[in-house]
């Protein structure tokens, strides 16, 4: 790592928690840089993640080491220096939440604007709440309040007093998929205009696929690699090659644009005009890249389907239907082959032969990078 | 009748003064890292397991015109505390302090320390922290505490006899009141007293326990 002070960075170089004697027994010893934006913090229970966060937050006082935000140094173990956890101004927002049952919604948020006048107070609390969607709460206790919605107001109280950090533990473990993505936008949307960096900590792959620009990947208290979701997490966002055996389909495609926002790109199967959409890896506008695809995670259709979550219907044509113990391969062309794998009882089912007319529909997540 | 009112006084006194003293006690045994917390803890214990004579017999040296305590207090007022009011609160404080300690401790034990974290990340130094999170999550044992050493207060006998003697508006508490009715084979107005005083603790103890119980809930629970 390099020496220079980035004025928009979180440096954190921590250990802590000897275990045994030796020159590298410590429990937790990472050197980690954040710049704004989110990086997930990745790893197993136990990896060290909320140590880390304890750390940086000021709750935990590391053993060695150095954190600094903005350039303004919180702890140095060599100069004695430990900031308190309440002169930090880093946000943090806790697996369990730990909104006041006593305060109301408004209360939580306001709790940390004590050094404001009461209408300034006010008026950013209400701000908060509008910009989370939970304004219409802001006189209810937590109690009767519901699990996105207390993730809301949570995330309204940490950011509200502007922080510099925000620190967020498994902030939307137990919520849906969908809720999660909505909520996540509106963190999005709020740190567009500051940002500040954003350390997250998740088990999640789809949360790392619906927000990771940066990943780093802690293990046994070490960060075991960090970089791009793609570098940083093999398969399978990004397959080995090697790994890449399984798959009955490896295509190759030109990719056509990014959409971030959404986790996508969209790309053209080489020689045809088949587009797809796939995983956004982090490659520029028109280069190449190797799709694979499971003959099992393909669908076909005997109609042209419609209102369907799967972003990729092809039409194409059976080129060859083909009987192999328990299971029938079929050969379908869509301008590129695809070797699809049905059940002996759909072929009868939908009277597939070859030559029919077909539609082969591929979900997003099925398409995996090749390396 | 004027001894019923001296117990109450005496026991609305000690009551306050402990919840006040009692707190940042509880409070440091309740979050503390001392490895010999211990031993304060047995301290605050120990009018629990000890005879009321004993505890008064040693506040009564030091209370005596030759103990630390009474020379202190002629030099600051000019009269002994030994056998004045001012000497019955004092003691009975220290009687009763585990029984407002202890509850303290509890409730305070039971806040959540992810909410003390979030108080502390939000800003909140210790002070802010205790008034606006753990005063108010911990109210059921506040309220238990000063009932629990009121009440404790108005029953107590021994420390009374040893410390206060037996002065008429003065030291003359409730309990004084019926060893004296009944040392006189006055049974009547013993048995009038003594069923006034059970009444009462009834009350104030039906009171601790409708809180706990959460018979009114100040909020709605987690």
């Amino acid at each position: 790592m390099g020496c220079e002070v980035n004025a928009t960075m979180l440096t954190a170089r921590i250990r802590k928690g000897r275990h045994s004697a030796g020159p590298s027994s410590f429990a937790l010893d990472v050197s980690i840089e954040v710049s704004p934006g989110v990086t997930i913090l990745f790893g197993p229970s136990g990896a060290g993640k909320s140590t880390l966060l304890d750390c940086i937050a000021g709750l935990a006082r590391p053993d060695e080491g150095q954190i600094t935000v903005d350039g303004e140094v919180l702890f140095d173990s060599a100069r004695g220096i430990h900031v308190p956890a309440p002169k930090r101004r880093t946000a943090y927002v806790f697996q369990t939440l730990a909104l006041f049952p006593h305060l109301s919604a408004e209360e939580n948020v306001a709790y940390g604007l004590k050094d404001f006048q009461e209408k300034e107070r006010r008026e950013k609390v209400e701000a908060i709440l509008k910009a989370f969607r939970v304004e219409k709460l802001r006189k209810q206790r937590p109690g009767g309040i519901s699990g996105g919605e207390k993730q809301r107001i949570a995330l309204a109280r940490s950011l509200v007093s502007e922080p510099r950090v925000l620190l967020l533990d498994e902030p939307l473990t137990g919520l849906d998929a969908e809720l999660k993505a909505a909520i996540v936008d509106d963190l999005r949307a709020w740190n567009a205009a500051k940002g500040i960096p954003i350390l997250y900590v998740t088990h999640s792959r789809e949360e790392v696929d619906a927000l990771g620009e940066r990943v780093i990947a802690l293990d046994n208290g070490r960060v075991r690699s960090a970089g791009a979701p793609m570098d940083v997490l093999d398969a399978p966002r990004r397959t080995k090659l090697a790994q890449a055996a399984g798959f009955e389909n490896l295509l190759s495609a030109t990719v056509l644009d990014l959409r971030e926002g959404d986790g996508v790109m969209r790309v053209r199967l080489e020689e045809s005009t088949c587009e797809i959409e796939v995983p956004l890896g982090y490659v520029a506008v028109g280069s190449r890249v190797r799709v694979a695809v499971r003959a099992g995670d393909i669908l076909l259709a005997t109609e042209r389907p419609h209102r369907l979550s799967a972003r990729n219907v092809m039409e194409g044509r059976i080129v060859s239907l083909e009987q192999r113990g328990m299971m029938a391969i079929a050969r379908v062309d869509c301008g590129v082959a695809f070797i699809v794998h049905i059940t002996p009882g759909a072929v009868r089912a939908l009277e597939l032969t070859a030559g029919l007319r077909v539609w082969l529909v591929l979900k997003t997540h099925s398409c995996h990078l090749v390396e | 009748m004027e001894a019923l009112w001296l117990s109450m006084k005496l026991a609305a006194c000690v009551a306050v003064i402990l919840l006040v003293i009692g707190t940042p006690v509880a409070y440091w045994l309740a979050y503390s890292n001392w490895r010999g917390k211990f031993l304060l803890e047995s301290m605050v214990a120990l009018p629990l397991v000890l005879p009321p004579t004993v505890l008064g017999f040693y506040a009564l040296i030091a209370m005596g015109p030759r103990g630390p305590l009474g020379k202190l207090w002629i030099a600051l007022f000019g009269h002994g505390l030994a056998f004045t009011f001012s000497g019955l609160i004092l003691a009975s404080v220290l009687y009763s302090f585990p029984f407002a300690v202890q509850p303290l401790v509890a409730s305070f034990e039971g806040v959540d320390r992810k909410l003390l974290d979030a108080s502390a990340v939000l800003g909140a130094g210790g002070l802010r922290t205790f008034w606006r999170v753990i005063l108010p999550l911990s109210l059921p044992g506040v309220v238990a505490a000063a009932v629990l050493s009121f009440a404790h207060t108005l029953g107590e006998f021994g420390v009374v006899l040893m410390v206060g003697g037996n002065l008429a508006g003065v030291t003359r508490t409730v309990s004084v009141d019926i060893y004296d009715h009944v040392q006189s084979l006055e049974y009547g107005a013993a048995n009038r007293m003594a069923l006034l005083l059970l009444a009462i603790s009834f009350a104030v103890l039906s009171a601790v326990y409708a809180v706990n119980r959460r018979v009114w809930t100040p909020w709605a629970a987690k």
